[in-house]
């Protein structure tokens, strides 16, 4: 009999290895387009093709999304790095070898710090190289007994991100990846969506006796296709390698795919012998020459990573939990900036943006980012001021938003066609009043016979007469002293 | 110098290489093989301690093209030249998942 | 001087003065074809021949609109049966690509068709230019126009023999570890390799990439100095082209070697190079010292190192670009497989050729796990002490002289069992294509009637140094007139 939970006894040890699509719009080494959806092998060419003769030349701007990348992680980046050919036979690699980087790979050492389960984590990036992506095989629509090979996908730019052993469990590991999934949104070079393959991860995952150094067998787990799925896969693997260690098993070095459907992990049917990649230089290629004032270009030209954003809107007041939610999501956080921008307070600011814009765009099915938005984030910074600076209630601020949503126009111009200012004179409110407590003299008897509701429904007449506009504070004040 | 390469290496870098061998191939190849190598290992008498590789003595460094996309081939030209193909698709022999 | 006999120079001026139209020069080149062709069998595949006399009207018509016209305009060219183009089937002379149309052209094919060459057809080669005598062709064999017992060289073998036939102007080749110069030495005719860099190997099917060139042959100095203006230049579709200005090399030729000091390194004429050779080469270089030229021995130790070097990373490059080669998206596919690794193992084990096999073997094991430190890292060390030892000797000289080849032509299936007897026929011309730098070769004498094959290495993009020693030892020497008499066809 075991004692204690699996966590009380193992240490989960998980590195993670991400594969991401670069938003390019041509293939990492010809000029075929990369958009998502074509007719299968109609966006190829001789060189993604392989077919005999044609030859690779490396798109610039791969380059440059995958640098923007690398120093957003904070990598030191190889400016000769060079590109290797790994070699291997499979249907959908069409070449016979990926170009990819081995030996001189673009970056190394980075870092990602994130919120963990229990504080702020830190885990070290080992490498992060270019490459280009295989293309895909399908069952779907073939005779019995084939697969179809489409190459639309083969040559993509992708990025290989892998991470040190410093990932402690399965929910470590999906905080890491949607916190570097963010990052990598920040520096724009990806759409970094998992559900379309423009992210993908694998995961290399041992466990060890709690107290040991020593690394366990590696078992390499794929096929996770959501954020979700990797935390299950994981808390799957950890379970049925604890389970093999308690029974004095030995775990087997092996590459396992997650079965989403049965919530498990299975061992390949690989016919691979032994991997035996033969990496050598790409002799079609020379290396990169990426000058130092290049790199610092592309430096100056990051955005705000995340981190030091969440720090901001913290300083400037923010709870944490409503700082997260802006951050989470780099087109939300830049609405928010030009707000802030536009002379917004800042909480309640975030308020009108994260509550009722968000709000009301979910019901559209739009996002801030999209075209169907169409409030500008300056005229929400004035629609907060107008409610700040007391000329329209947060209640009238409501409705201008549900006509600023549907119509596009600016807060002042609603409030001012449809005569929504606050009334604060008092010659007005009292007016009001008066015809109140004269055509209602049942409330007006019940309040001084100490019904205290009574009051409620008179300032209710008070502003539906007035249509909403007039000053709550201060229909309560002159009703009192009317009444008084 | 001794036999470099066996008959069990040449099955193997044979199926490394995809290549279907017979197997009464299979001793010509490693006869061969090894001769070649024998004379190759003549190289281990040069001294080469701290010279670097040289994988190609011409090229141009940083050689990159911009980012514009163009149209290709066809979808009737790329699969023009294939054995086998269904519905724009190239057809292989069944693959399996996760092999 | 026959029609089919005439340089493209020649016939340049023959089409702009009106003397000769495109069409009569294509018919004497496809008369001369019918003639021989059985006899030598350069081709592989050729063009049919209305469709060669119609680009050779255009050409003429064009004239008749008073167009100018460039150098090969008009002028019937071959190109090696591993280059791309449209118009033919692409097969590197191997069952595995049997079939393959290329839709694309090599680019140095279609700078040819940009000036109006009549493309002819393509030659044979050994399968996928891995050989030394064409014999390694799934295509038959090419024979030595000079000796119809011998072979013409390899691996552009159908190339040089078509160009000393005359079955072809000129032609391009590819040369890896001697593919150009060796042939043109074997069949008596002028075959350049360019610097690494100077022509796009786009559209070039890849046997070596760090090593391929493609280079031209002619029948004289001239034509080759002309072809290679036409097809070089830098390509943005080949990453390691060039991006260098390309001279005008015709005005290179200059008929004499004054003020030009060459090496002559003594490991190329070592033990191994026959006494013939010996003598030619020497002959050759008390020529270029009348010419005016200060010749110098000089020594380059790894030199004798360099075939072992080669016959590592050729074959290792090899295995990586012949893996694309696996019956899915064109060549060759085995029939009756049921699962896809099977495919691939038998669609390569019949497809490839008993010497292609071998290579790939090869390479592939100098790659592996265990063994690429030993094998393939070794060889590049050894060939950066290689590259080393040439830049210095070409900072003192202008050039190195050298054989092309250790001995002249040699017979059929002499070598084909003994593959180091055959490797050990390019040790004259591989330790160029480690270094990149550019050679040319031409005929400086004859032994028993064939042809021997003088050899210029020059610095790293100065063709024009090369292209002007081969000039002035061809205007002097005078052998360029002499032509192989090929006996009536065989039975
Ligand atoms: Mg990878
Ligand atoms: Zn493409």
């Amino acid at each position: 009999m075991s004692v204690g939970t699996v966590e009380q006894r193992y240490e989960t040890v998980v590195g993670l290895e991400v594969h991401v699509e670069l938003a390019t719009r041509s293939k990492m080494f010809c000029s075929c387009p990369t958009d998502f959806g074509a007719p299968p092998n109609t966006q190829v060419c001789p060189v993604c093709l392989g077919l005999p003769g044609a030859l690779p030349v490396p798109n610039a701007r791969a380059i440059e999304y995958a640098l923007r990348a690398a120093l957003a992680l904070g990598c030191e980046i190889d400016r000769e790095c060079r590109w290797d050919r790994k070699n291997y036979h499979y249907p959908d690699l069409p070449k016979g070898y990926q170009i990819t980087q081995y030996a001189r790979p673009l970056a190394r050492h980075g870092t990602l710090r994130y919120a963990g389960g229990d504080g702020e984590r830190s885990v070290r990036i080992r490498r992060l190289h270019m490459e280009e992506d295989t293309g895909k095989s399908t069952h779907e629509g073939m005779p019995g007994g084939t697969t179809g090979v489409d190459l639309n996908r083969a040559g993509v730019p992708l990025i290989e991100i892998v991470s040190e052993p410093d990932i402690r469990g399965p929910e470590d590991a999906r905080l890491y990846l949607q916190s570097l999934r963010t990052v990598l949104l920040y520096t724009r070079v990806s759409d970094v969506k998992m559900e379309e393959g423009s992210l993908r991860c694998d995961a290399n995952v041992s466990l060890r006796p709690v107290g040991t150094q020593a690394y366990g067998a590696l078992v390499e787990v794929k096929n996770m296709n959501s954020f979700r799925s990797v935390q299950r896969a994981l808390e799957y693997e950890v379970h049925r390698q604890a389970a093999a260690l308690d029974a004095g098993e030995r775990i087997v070095r092996e590459t396992r795919h997650w079965d989403e459907k049965r919530g498990v992990t299975f061992p390949s049917r690989s016919k691979e012998e032994a991997h035996d990649y033969r990496y050598f230089p790409e002799p079609d290629l020379g290396p990169c020459a990426l000058t130092e004032a290049y790199v610092e270009q592309v430096r100056a030209s990051l955005p705000e990573a995340p981190g030091a954003r969440q720090a901001r809107y913290e300083r400037l007041g923010l709870p944490a939990h409503d700082a997260g939610v802006l951050v989470a999501d780099p087109a939300l956080a830049l609405y928010f900036d030009r707000m802030l921008a536009g002379g917004a307070a800042p909480r309640e600011g975030a308020s009108l943006l994260t509550v009722e814009l968000l709000g009301r765009l979910n019901a559209l099915g739009v996002t801030v980012g999209e075209s169907g938005c169409r409030v500008q984030p300056e005229q929400l910074a004035a629609l907060q001021e107008l409610v700040a600076s007391g000329v329209i209630s947060g209640k009238i601020a409501k409705d201008v938003l549900d006509e600023m949503v549907a119509g596009g126009a600016d807060p002042q111009a609603v409030v001012a066609r449809r005569g929504l200012q606050q009334i604060s004179d008092d010659g007005a409110i009292v007016d009001a009043v008066r015809s109140a407590i004269a055509v209602n003299p049942q409330s007006v008897a019940d309040f001084r016979a100490g019904k205290k509701q009574a009051l409620g429904f008179l300032v209710g007449q008070v502003m539906k007469a007035t249509k909403g506009k007039a000053n709550p504070a201060k229909v309560n004040e002159i009703l009192a002293r009317e009444l008084g | 110098m001794g036999a470099t390469i066996g008959e069990e290496q040449v099955r193997h870098v044979a199926a490394l290489a995809r290549l279907a061998l017979p197997e009464a191939d299979v001793s010509r190849y490693a006869r061969e093989l090894d001769r070649i190598l024998e004379h190759v290992a003549r190289l281990q008498a040069i001294d080469t301690a701290d010279i670097p590789l040289t994988s190609n003595a011409l090229v141009v460094a940083g050689v990159l093209r911009p980012d514009e996309a163009r149209p290709g081939l066809s979808g009737e030209d790329a699969v023009r030249n294939a054995p086998a193909q269904h519905a724009g698709m190239y057809q292989v022999p069944r693959v399996l998942d996760g092999a | 001087m026959e029609l089919y006999e005439w340089p493209a120079h020649r016939i340049h001026r023959g089409l702009v003065t009106g003397e000769v139209s495109a069409r009569e020069v294509a018919l004497a080149t496809l008369d001369r074809i019918g003639q021989v062709e059985s006899s030598v069998g350069a081709y592989l595949h050729l063009r049919p021949r209305e469709d060669v006399l119609a680009d050779a009207d255009a050409v003429d018509a064009a004239l008749r609109r008073g167009e100018s016209l460039a150098a090969f305009g008009g002028v019937p060219v071959a190109i090696k049966d591993n280059m791309c183009c449209r118009l033919l089937p692409t097969t590197c002379a191997s069952r595995i690509l049997e079939g393959f149309h290329p839709p694309y052209d090599a680019t140095a094919v279609t700078r040819l068709q940009g000036q109006r060459a009549v493309l002819l057809g393509n030659t044979n080669m050994d399968e996928f230019a891995m050989g030394s005598s064409t014999e390694h062709s799934a295509g038959g064999v090419t024979r030595n126009p000079w000796d119809l017992g011998r072979v013409p060289g390899g691996s552009s073998g159908g190339s040089a023999a078509a160009v000393a036939a005359g079955e072809a102007v000129v032609a391009l080749g590819s040369d890896t570890g001697g593919s150009v110069r060796q042939p043109a030495a074997f069949c008596g005719v002028v075959g350049l390799k360019p610097t690494y860099g100077r022509v796009s190997r786009f559209g070039l099917v890849a046997f070596a990439s760090s090593l391929d060139q493609i280079g031209p042959f002619g029948r004289d100095v001239r034509d080759v100095a002309l072809l290679l203006g036409a097809v070089a230049g830098h390509d943005p579709a080949d990453a390691t082209s060039r991006p260098a200005e390309v001279p005008d090399f015709e005005a290179a030729l200059v008929p004499d070697c004054r003020g030009l000091r060459l090496g002559v390194p003594r490991e190329f004429l070592a033990a191994g190079v026959s006494p013939e050779v010996r003598a030619a080469i020497a002959a050759a270089v008390d020529l270029l010292v009348e010419l005016g030229a200060e010749v110098q021995e000089c020594s380059l130790p790894t030199v004798p190192y360099a075939l072992d070097a080669y016959y590592v990373i050729a074959p290792a490059e090899a295995s990586s670009n012949l893996a694309r080669f696996e019956g899915v998206r064109f060549g060759r596919r085995a029939q009756g497989t049921s699962d896809y690794v099977e495919m691939f193992r038998r669609s390569r084990g019949e497809g490839f050729g008993p010497e292609v096999r071998r290579r790939i073997m090869l390479g592939t094991y100098a790659l592996s796990a265990g063994y690429y430190d030993q094998y393939y890292g070794k060889a590049q060390q050894v060939r950066t002490l290689i590259c080393r030892e040439f830049e210095e000797a070409l900072s003192g000289y202008a050039a190195l002289v050298t054989p092309t080849a250790p001995s002249v032509a040699f017979g059929f299936a002499e070598k084909m069992d003994d593959p180091l007897q055959m490797y050990a026929s390019d040790v004259c011309t591989v330790p160029i294509n480690l270094a990149g730098l550019p050679a040319v070769s031409l005929p400086c004498g004859f032994s028993n009637g064939l042809p021997i094959g003088l050899q210029f290495i020059g610095r790293a993009f100065d063709e024009e140094t090369i292209l002007r020693l081969a000039y002035a030892y061809e205007q002097a020497a005078d052998l360029r007139h002499r032509r192989p008499p090929i006996v009536a066809p065989r039975g």
